[in-house]
């Protein structure tokens, strides 16, 4: 099977990425090659396979990306989920690019001397994690009173570090180097290289041994290898299909990268409706809304850790239909839309009809999904409720998405979005019904937070029992209304 | 004062230093085993064929398909074993097995010029099994009489009198969930073999000395043909004590027959499916308390989950029959002790090695019967505490067990415990769907392998003619510190400056015949082999020195590299004049060092004797806020009171306090091993296979306020410069939070609701006790059930 030249990419020259400073040719390596591999075939051997499932950040390196309040911004990611192909023309740092032991980086002065490693075998990317924190442009010391155990002093952010596991310290030393670092220095130049532009979008054309990655140059070279190649697989910041590489031997014959598309990445707070581009990442989304949808601003630091949603993109997330992601059941809640783009013409197909089965969706193989659309006004009352074993970096037993309106004292709508209970993500039909048009008293609540424990099919599994799954979901409802009895500021 | 516990003055021991590798694993230079892949040519890689069966016999293995995948080099076979096909001690563990006896067994091992060819080649390789009936969980196990080792018995008092006379009595069935060791580094080694086919293998291995061995049984070669390096591992927790020297094997194997490097590195699946983990118990007890809440007698049956093999099963059997007291004084105590045989893995080692699963059953037991004493569980935990004079139900002394009350009442000071109290009371007032509890529980662990023979270590330390040290140990780092503390100790001994002294790899060519760094003894034996080999090279050097200076060589001493007489007087001799000095007399300037702790006498049969040096002692209070809605919870605070001596490295030893606090805490709430039970096709099945599916703690786990503090004065006389172990007692530790769970999820009940609470207390489990607390009755059915409890005929035959 070959590929036709009109839609191959014409790359401007041979692979390669800049690595701590030096550019280096990716040279002639199997196409589904992660990058950590990759630089540990190089002898940079500081990046660490802990469980190449992109849960334990051993493997983190930063990687200069498009900024928001600057043009580039040092983004931690986890190199055993990405595809060295995926970096053809990009620029990162690891750290043994930030420091030596001769000459600490600040970041991992703090960590040495504060007792940060024990077995050390975390640490790598715990300081890649750290050292994108230290650099957040935004990160400046807050009121007293915002600090808390998981907000520095120093307006340093403890979820930076949500995809870093470490077995040996119990964290505290760990937290008190965050919480212990400075500003950088004028002449930092890491903190120097945030004003320059990040390397621009480069087109990518890889085949080697059969297989191939290419990342075409705009929508339409995307558009012209769907529609060719039905078995092309869509990668964006592929920390799913990372997985499907590392655990399960997924080898495709074809990866097509869409994560950095200027018509995927578009962002509009409208009048009518919120417009997100589908190849914007969880963390660029989160700080573009900055607070504006707060069931989501509630969603995001429950999403997996921050090293995930720095790499996933909401049209990843939406493209895999798994049934127990955290972002269907809220925007399900927010009644989103989406709009799925081919060669065929656009297409807006509302997100309660998009799931049709597991792991199965109406988007045809020739489609992508371009936008996420979510509609204004949000509902007054809205929540996001994630069940799980542990509060950071893990996947829900169930998730809930809440959004109710309003009329006369009465609930006028309640939308709510259910994972982790049937084969789909799916809304909560019989609850909503049980609401509507009803007062919103603890009589009303109760009577359909017995609905809402019957509501999907929900499994016994490793996560959780069948019988806790329904249970958490009448408590949930219970809860949203222990919480808001009387809603602030909305008039029921 | 011994003269192995005296520190001399301006001692480098009791310094709070980082890490001696910090700045090279910040900065991403630290080496582990799979580093020096990239810096060896042609390695080949090892995949394993893994059986989807718990328990099957093969009778078909076509491995020919697997030479059809381009770049696969070899098969690895039972047939290609010039030694031994064993991979253990204990001569259970055929390294390729022709009967299965778990899911994910591995059968026989490809090597690839690549990983990515050796996963084909294991992928081609055609095996057939005959299926055969399987036990995966110990009540299994027990029903169908599936046993291993040697059981055992403890006794002390007589039981059963003591029980039918006492005035409550309380009997229950708890079992609880082993652990995955999750080091961050999978099991890994490199095998090289040399022109005269000797091996080398660098191994991420807590245990050099018997990787060596089994190595060389494997290869039918002696001991001297063999060497094993471990640079530092990333981490181990007792994971690398056993598990490592089949997969060292395997590679070593592979290098003899290929001639070529071989590297074999597990990926997490692989190391969570293949490798031994903390033993799961299965228990059944009933206590005895008199009207004024002391324990008179504990009768317990204790099951461990063994898994496939012997293993280490049986001293984990026996330190966990050792711990049932944890820190309690019960006069009259029987403890039944036997291991299941299971088609799981092989259960191992773990950071307490039995401790902790036989501490929890006392723990349980007070946290079940508190409530229904209608007594405070904190002052019935405290009444119990050993006191001076004491012994244990094997007769060892508890000596200075007026320490359990020093820290307890630290902790009681320090934590603001009583205020704190009065709060929470004040608080679960106020939230009917929120409650706080507090938890204090105490830790009283033994100190020394069960097994005397293994106490004993061994250091070479030379001193060159320059002046410079390089000490060598025969104990291992994972993380622990443990050459941190062995360069304080050389330095302070030499009287030196910490950066003379630099620290070898751990070799087996070094130090031979050395113990497993294990049982939180590497700092008490290995520093005092080191010490005994630094006073060695100090004695010789005093005789030199004392001439020059003209005064008694007994009278010479070391300080910041300046030798001086007793004084500290007057500018003295340079430390290298001096070993320059003695070169050119032709005085010994290198060491061998050896240490055997004395005073150790077991009999495993009676169990009775002093097994352990010493105790570590260290009390927690934790406490914990629970939602009623979801079982879901959060660690508010923690302090904590340990005893580690005086400190060889109070940083060293704060990270140990700490990450043990927390590890335990993932082991009783959070870390949640599942197996297939059920009839299906993939029974036996690890179900938490990877990080996706198998949580450890992370940052939202740790307490929001975390206070640990050391106990002072605490000199331990019998160890090295009067420190004391802390690798595992803190570990331990952490049943203060199971406790405070179990204690806040009674509290959405009436007063005196006893909670049953799975372990791990997950959010689910938390759920379902604060449910049942809920809904449950009054007060005064509990105890009409504790009556009832209490007939003489449900106590026999226990």
């Amino acid at each position: 099977m070959t590929t036709t030249a009109d839609h191959r990419p014409v790359a401007l020259s041979a692979p390669a990425l800049k690595v701590n400073g030096e550019d280096t040719a990716i040279g002639e390596v199997a196409v589904h090659t992660t990058a950590l591999d990759w630089l540990r075939d190089r002898g940079l051997t500081g990046a660490k396979e802990g469980c190449a499932e992109g849960e334990c950040g051993a493997c983190s390196v930063l990687v200069a990306r498009p900024g928001i309040d600057t043009p580039t911004e040092w983004t931690a990611v986890n190199a055993c989920l990405l595809p060295v192909a995926a970096l053809d023309g990009q620029e990162i740092v690891t750290s043994e690019g930030l420091g030596s032991p001769a000459s600490l980086h600040p970041v991992q002065e703090e960590l040495a001397v504060r007792g940060g490693s024990q077995c050390g075998f975390c640490t790598p990317g715990f300081v890649c994690s750290m050292a994108a924190e230290y650099y957040r442009s935004a990160r400046t010391a807050p009121a007293a009173e915002a600090c808390d155990h998981e907000h520095g002093p120093n307006g340093f952010d403890i979820h930076a570090l949500s995809g870093n596991l470490c077995r040996c310290t119990g964290y505290r030393p760990i937290r008190d180097a965050a919480y212990a670092l400075g500003t950088p220095v004028a002449d930092d130049k890491f903190a120097a290289r945030r004003l320059a532009p990040p390397p621009p979008p480069a087109p990518t054309a890889m085949e080697v041994a059969g297989s191939e990655f290419l990342r075409p140059a705009n929508l339409d070279g995307v558009l012209e290898v769907l529609a060719d190649r039905a078995d092309a697989q869509v990668v964006a910041g592929s920390t799913d299909a990372g997985v499907e590489v590392n655990l399960r031997g997924a080898r495709p014959a074809l990866v097509v990268a869409v994560d950095r598309l200027a018509e995927l990445r578009e962002f509009e707070f409208g009048a009518d409706e919120v417009r997100i581009g589908a190849a914007l990442t969880l963390s660029e989304i989160e700080r573009l809304l900055d607070g504006r949808v707060p069931l989501l601003a509630q969603m995001f630091p429950q999403f997996a850790s921050r090293l995930i949603r720095n790499g996933a993109t909401i049209g990843g997330n939406l493209g895999t239909g798994s049934p127990i992601g955290d972002m269907p059941p809220a925007l399900l809640a927010l009644d989103a839309s989406l709009v799925l783009v081919s060669r065929r013409g656009d297409r807006v197909v509302p997100l309660a009809d998009y799931f049709t089965g597991y792991r199965q969706t109406l988007k045809a193989p020739d489609e992508l999904i371009r936008n996420i659309l979510v509609p204004l006004p949000l509902a007054p009352l809205t929540a996001f409720h994630k069940i799980a074993k542990r509060r950071f970096d893990d996947i829900s037993s169930v998730a809930i998405g809440y959004a109710v309106e309003f009329e006369d004292g009465v609930i006028r709508q309640a939308r709510i979005g259910l994972g982790g209970v049937a084969a789909t993500p799916l809304r909560a039909r019989a609850t909503e019904e049980a609401l509507t048009g009803r007062p919103w008293t603890e009589r009303t609540v109760r009577e359909a937070a017995a609905v809402m424990a019957t509501e999907g099919t929900p499994m016994d599994d490793h996560r959780a029992s069948a019988s806790y799954r329904s249970a958490m979901l009448g408590q949930s409802l219970l809860r949203f209304y222990a919480e808001h009895r009387a809603p602030e500021g909305v008039r029921t | 004062m011994s003269q192995l516990s005296e520190r001399p003055r301006q001692a480098i021991v009791g310094l709070p230093l980082p890490h001696e590798s910090a700045a090279l694993h910040v900065t991403g230079n630290a080496l582990y085993t799979d580093d020096l892949v990239v810096r060896t040519k042609d390695a080949l890689h090892a995949w394993p064929v893994q059986s989807p069966h718990a328990h099957a016999r093969i009778t078909s293995l076509k491995v020919k398909p697997a030479y059809d995948v381009p770049g696969v080099v070899r098969v690895l076979t039972a047939d290609d074993v010039p030694g031994i096909n064993d991979a253990g001690v204990k001569h259970d563990e055929p390294l390729f097995p022709t009967e299965v006896m778990f899911h994910g067994h591995a059968i026989c091992w490809v090597l690839g010029e690549t990983l990515e060819a050796a996963r084909l080649g294991a992928a081609a390789v055609e095996v057939e099994y005959e299926s055969l009936p399987s036990l995966v969980t110990v009540p299994e196990a027990i029903a169908a009489g599936s046993f291993q080792g040697t059981g055992r018995h403890l006794n002390r008092g007589d039981v059963g009198t003591a029980l039918s006379q006492a005035s409550h009595v309380f009997r229950g069935e708890f079992e609880f969930a082993g652990q995955e060791h999750f080091y961050l580094e999978t099991h890994v080694a490199l095998a090289l073999v040399d022109e005269a086919g000797q091996i080398f293998a660098q191994s991420s291995t807590q245990h050099p000395s018997e990787t060596q061995e089994i190595i060389a049984h494997v290869l039918g070669v002696p001991s001297h043909a063999v060497t094993v390096q471990c640079l530092r591992m990333g981490g181990g927790f007792g994971g690398k004590e056993m598990q490592p020297h089949g997969f060292a094997a395997i590679a070593a194997l592979g290098a003899t027959l290929t001639g070529r490097p071989v590297r074999l590195r597990l990926n997490r699946t692989q190391d969570m499916t293949m490798s031994g983990k903390r033993h799961g118990f299965h228990t059944e007890w009933a206590a005895g308390f008199d009207d004024d809440g002391r324990l008179v007698a504990l009768d317990a049956t204790l099951t461990a989950d063994g898994g496939w093999s012997l293993d280490l099963s049986e001293p984990v059997l026996a330190r966990a029959m050792c711990h049932v007291d944890n820190a309690y004084w019960i006069p009259n105590v029987r403890v039944d002790g036997r291991i299941a045989k299971t088609n799981k893995t092989s259960q191992t080692a773990f950071r307490g090695f039995g401790g902790p699963q036989g501490m929890l059953v006392v723990e349980e037991v007070l946290g079940r019967c508190a409530p229904l004493l209608g007594r405070d569980a904190m002052d019935l935990r405290r009444r119990n505490l050993y006191r001076p004079h004491d012994t244990t139900p094997y007769g060892q002394p508890v000596r200075h067990a007026e320490r359990l009350e020093a820290c307890w009442s630290e902790v009681v000071e320090t934590g603001e415990v009583e205020r704190r109290r009065v709060e929470i009371e004040q608080f679960n007032a106020t939230h009917p769907d929120t409650k706080r509890a507090l938890a204090m529980t105490p830790v009283k662990f033994g100190i020394s392998f069960n097994l005397t023979a293994f106490n004993q270590a061994g250091a070479l330390v030379h001193v060159y003619k320059d002046g410079s040290v390089l000490i060598n140990h025969g104990g291992t780092e994972m993380g622990q510190g443990l050459h941190t503390k062995m360069l304080q100790v050389a330095a302070t001994t030499l009287g030196l400056p910490l950066e003379r002294v630099r620290l070898a790899p751990t070799r087996t060519d070094k130090v031979p015949n050395t113990s497993a760094t294990a049982a939180s003894s590497g700092a008490d034996l290995n520093g005092a082999a080191i010490k005994n080999a630094c006073e060695q090279i100090r004695d010789r050097l005093a005789r030199v020195a004392g001439g020059r200076l003209g005064i008694s060589p007994g009278d010479v001493r070391f300080s910041e590299g300046v030798i001086r007489g007793l004084s500290f007087e007057g500018e003295g001799l340079r430390w290298e004049d001096v070993v320059n000095d003695a070169y050119h007399q032709r005085v010994q300037l290198w060491a061998a060092g050896f240490y055997r702790t004395e005073g150790l006498h077991w009999d495993p049969v009676a169990m009775r004797g002093e097994p352990f040096k010493y105790f570590a002692y260290g009390v927690a209070a934790a406490e914990v806020e629970v939602d009623g809605f979801s079982g879901a919870y959060t660690l508010r605070r923690v302090d904590v009171v340990h005893d580690v001596g005086d400190s060889l490295s109070p940083l060293i030893d704060l990270g140990q306090i700490e990450g043990g606090f927390v590890q335990g805490a993932g082991w009783l709430t959070l870390e949640d091993l599942r197996w297939d039970e059920s009839d299906g096709p993939n029974r036996g099945r690890l179900a938490t296979q990877a990080a996706s599916t198998y949580k450890l703690p992370s940052f939202s786990e740790m307490p929001e306020v975390f206070n640990v503090s050391l106990l002072e004065k605490a000199h331990e006389d019998g160890a090295v410069y009067g420190s004391k172990a802390v690798g595992e007692p803190p570990l331990m530790l952490a049943f203060s939070v199971r406790e405070a769970l179990r204690q806040a999820a009674a509290a959405f009940g009436p007063p005196g609701t006893s909670v049953v609470l799975r372990s791990p207390a997950t959010p689910e489990a938390v759920y379902w006790a604060l449910d049942g607390a809920r809904s449950s009755g009054h007060r005064a059915e509990q105890l009409e059930t504790v009556e009832l409890m209490r007939s003489p005929a449900g106590l026999s035959g226990v």
